[in-house]
């Protein structure tokens, strides 16, 4: 494992005001997603809603996937099928050469993002401006997104302002984020009335009428579509719902979920291209067929990208999404990831401490933090965890698998703890860096009870 | 009423006051207590970090020491937890499962079965509650602030049953204190920000005390505490339940 989750986490942490900063800013995230949610009584009903029409979709999905191919292409829609990331990248690239294209412009994917699609078409000499204001900061900054939602979310004013200023030359030290927010506004607005091809993400796709819908705030995946003649838009295949009535419930949950709006500022239905228009859409699996066949993890395929999961966990608030080493971070990654590769995400799901809030605020009922502990599982059986962690742990199995060995133990630690504290007390022990060891006392709890109890 | 006290190992070996203050509390409530004398570790060290499949020993001397009681008590959200969603034995399942449905927290236990309304117990401090997220989350014992449902609190009920406390609400209610078990070492940066941010909501309220459910995380929360030289000192609820003047 290159990096681990841990380490990355302790120099985030290491700039304890920025950290105090990140975990606040999100936690006000997750307060507004709170008083939203408070705003409608119906909604610990809408979740179960939304949690059954996606096992639904899960458990019917090539019926479903068919329909939507079906009517997607009647109505001029160019489907594509991309079994992994490379095909994905692939077809979108030859798309782009038949039409000989330069300038692309890309909004609210972050399947792209998880396709490394930026990369793939740099390498053939192609750029693609991002054009949401959080990711075109990243993009700037040769970074990868933080956040699902929040791309720059790890980022404070003044550091776009320096980002800025490198790349747009707006003035040095200007923070100002109205005058910020303006020059990438005119930047962005050159590229899109350059762009020859505009390739966006899908929120929902629907199977009965074979359209789809991208939700924004910003209204950039419509200014790239609708100026561009070309539209690719990008979806993995868990993004469907059988029926456009279906929305009314995910378009509740979504936004008021990600960031506590009643609705997002524009919910953009794609159905068919204009005249003269060409619209692509490239239907992805990339691993996903394969989490549909464990059992423990499918349902984690009804996730809708609200990241709910993020706002509201302790460990994300505190360690950055960057400490999370893939493009989709926080809790639901954690369970999506070692799916794609066990090895190299082997540490996520240990980066949790399985307090269940996540679960909580999922608006389909993922069970993520169950799903966690069963990843724990899986990763330790195929071995993928520290001999060291599994010599401990058979040696924590042995003593308390016998009373007697237990309570020597027990017995013996304590009276070190008593005479020779600093044998438990040093650098060695990771507990004692910042915390100090509970006070040992002499005797335990059994031992009071065999002298004031059982004579 | 016959109750088996089940004393997780950790408190069993550190925190014997919180065992004794639960023998003590459920004696005085009426019980008939019987603490069997084999017992150790619910396993839950091992399940949580991925080797369930090395908890078998513990499970079965789980089993062994507390067939046959009507009620398990513990004063452990998480070892409770731990018991309820994962005791297993291939050999017995019928008795495995009827020990998952027969252990019980000591709040629940207090709330729900003794349907306790009174307690003579005398504690003037101010007092911080924290919600432990394996006794809360997990077993229901409050309700949680991302559910858009009716607010309770099995332990809150039963503190305000208590002369002279003072309890003082923390900012944010419910938030994980971030002991996690080896989560506690092996993510030790993230572990010990999130105590801190904990401890501070409760220092900023003035608070005497800070209690719960769970010893786990008042280790954790004292640990931090006792480096910093805290003025504010952790107790276990069982202590308070348990305190006449």
């Amino acid at each position: 494992m290159a990096v681990k989750h841990a380490d990355l986490a302790e120099k985030f942490i290491a700039d304890e005001p920025r950290t105090n900063w990140h975990d606040e800013t999100l936690w006000f995230v997750r307060e507004k997603r709170d008083k939203a949610a408070h705003g409608l009584p119906e909604w610990e009903q809408l979740r179960e809603w939304g949690s059954q029409i996606k096992n639904n979709t899960l458990s019917n999905l090539s019926n479903y996937l068919k329909e939507f191919e079906e009517k997607a292409t009647a109505n001029g829609i160019k489907v594509h099928w991309a079994s992994d990331a490379q095909e994905h990248n692939e077809i979108v690239h030859k798309i782009i050469q038949k039409h000989g294209i330069q300038k692309i412009v890309k909004s609210k994917s972050m399947l792209t993002e998880e396709c490394q699609l930026n990369e793939f078409l740099q390498h053939r000499g192609i750029e693609v401006v991002d054009t949401d204001l959080g990711e075109r900061i990243v993009q700037f900054r040769k970074e990868p997104p933080s956040h699902i939602v929040l791309p720059a979310i790890h980022l404070k004013k003044e550091d776009v302002s320096a980002t800025f200023h490198e790349h747009l030359q707006t003035e040095k030290g200007n923070n100002d984020p109205q005058y910020l927010t303006e020059a990438a506004r005119q930047h962005l607005r050159n590229k899109f009335v350059e762009s020859q091809l505009a390739i966006t993400g899908v929120n929902f796709a629907i199977a009965e009428t074979g359209g789809f819908v991208v939700c924004t705030n910003e209204g950039n995946a419509d200014m790239g579509a609708h100026t561009a003649p070309v539209h690719i838009a990008c979806m993995g295949f868990e993004k469907l719902i059988p029926k456009a009535a279906h929305l009314s419930v995910f378009l509740r949950l979504l936004a008021r979920s990600a960031t506590g709006q009643p609705i997002t500022t524009y919910s953009s239905h794609f159905n068919k291209p204009r005249s003269n228009q060409e619209m692509h859409l490239v239907i992805v699996d990339n691993g996903r067929s394969k989490q549909l066949g464990r059992e423990d993890f499918r349902n984690s395929l009804k996730c809708i990208r609200c990241a709910a999961c993020f706002n509201t966990c302790p460990v994300y608030r505190r360690s950055g999404g960057h400490s999370y080493h893939t493009a989709v971070a926080g809790p639901i990654g954690s369970i999506l990831n070692p799916n794609l590769d066990m090895k190299a995400n082997a540490d996520l799901p240990f980066a949790s401490t399985l307090c269940g809030s996540c679960t909580n605020v999922c608006p389909v009922k993922i069970n993520i933090h169950e799903q966690l502990w069963k990843w724990r599982q899986v990763i330790v059986a195929e071995g993928y965890v520290a001999t060291s962690k599994k010599i401990s742990m058979l040696g924590m199995s042995f003593v308390f698998s016998s009373p007697k060995i237990y309570r020597l133990m027990g017995k013996t630690a304590r009276g070190i703890m008593h005479v020779f504290p600093f044998i438990i007390n040093n650098k060695l022990n990771t507990w004692y860096k910042q915390r100090e060891m509970p006070e040992a006392p002499k005797d335990s709890f059994r031992d009071w009870y065999l002298k004031n109890r059982k004579n | 009423m016959k109750v088996a006290l089940f004393i997780p190992c950790y408190i069993d070996q550190f925190y014997p006051n919180v065992g004794i203050a639960t023998l003590q509390l459920l004696e005085k409530l009426g019980c008939d207590v019987s603490f069997p004398l084999q017992q150790t570790c619910c396993g839950q060290p091992m399940a949580n970090s991925g080797f369930a499949s090395m908890s078998k020993g513990c499970d079965l001397n789980f089993m062994k020491n507390f067939s046959g009681f009507n009620y398990i008590v513990a004063p452990s959200g998480s070892c409770v937890l731990h018991v309820k969603e994962h005791l297993h034995s291939d050999k017995h399942p019928d008795e495995a499962f009827l020990l998952r449905n027969t252990i019980y927290e000591l709040t629940e236990f207090l709330t729900d079965v003794l349907k306790v309304e009174n307690i003579n117990a005398s504690f003037p401090y101010k007092v911080g509650w924290h919600n432990s997220c394996h006794g809360q989350r997990g077993l229901n014992l409050s309700s949680m602030t991302e559910k858009m449902l009716p607010e309770f609190s099995k332990p809150e009920q039963l503190l305000k049953m208590v002369k002279g406390i003072e309890l003082r609400k923390p900012k944010r209610n419910d938030e994980c204190c971030g002991f996690g078990g080896t989560f506690c070492v092996s993510e030790e940066a993230v572990s010990v920000k999130m105590g801190k941010d904990r401890i501070k909501e409760h220092e900023d309220n003035d608070v005497d005390y800070i209690t719960g459910g769970d010893t786990s995380c008042l280790m954790h929360l004292e640990g931090i505490l006792r480096r910093k030289g805290s003025k504010v000192k952790t107790i276990h609820i069982a202590e308070i339940l348990n305190s006449v003047l």
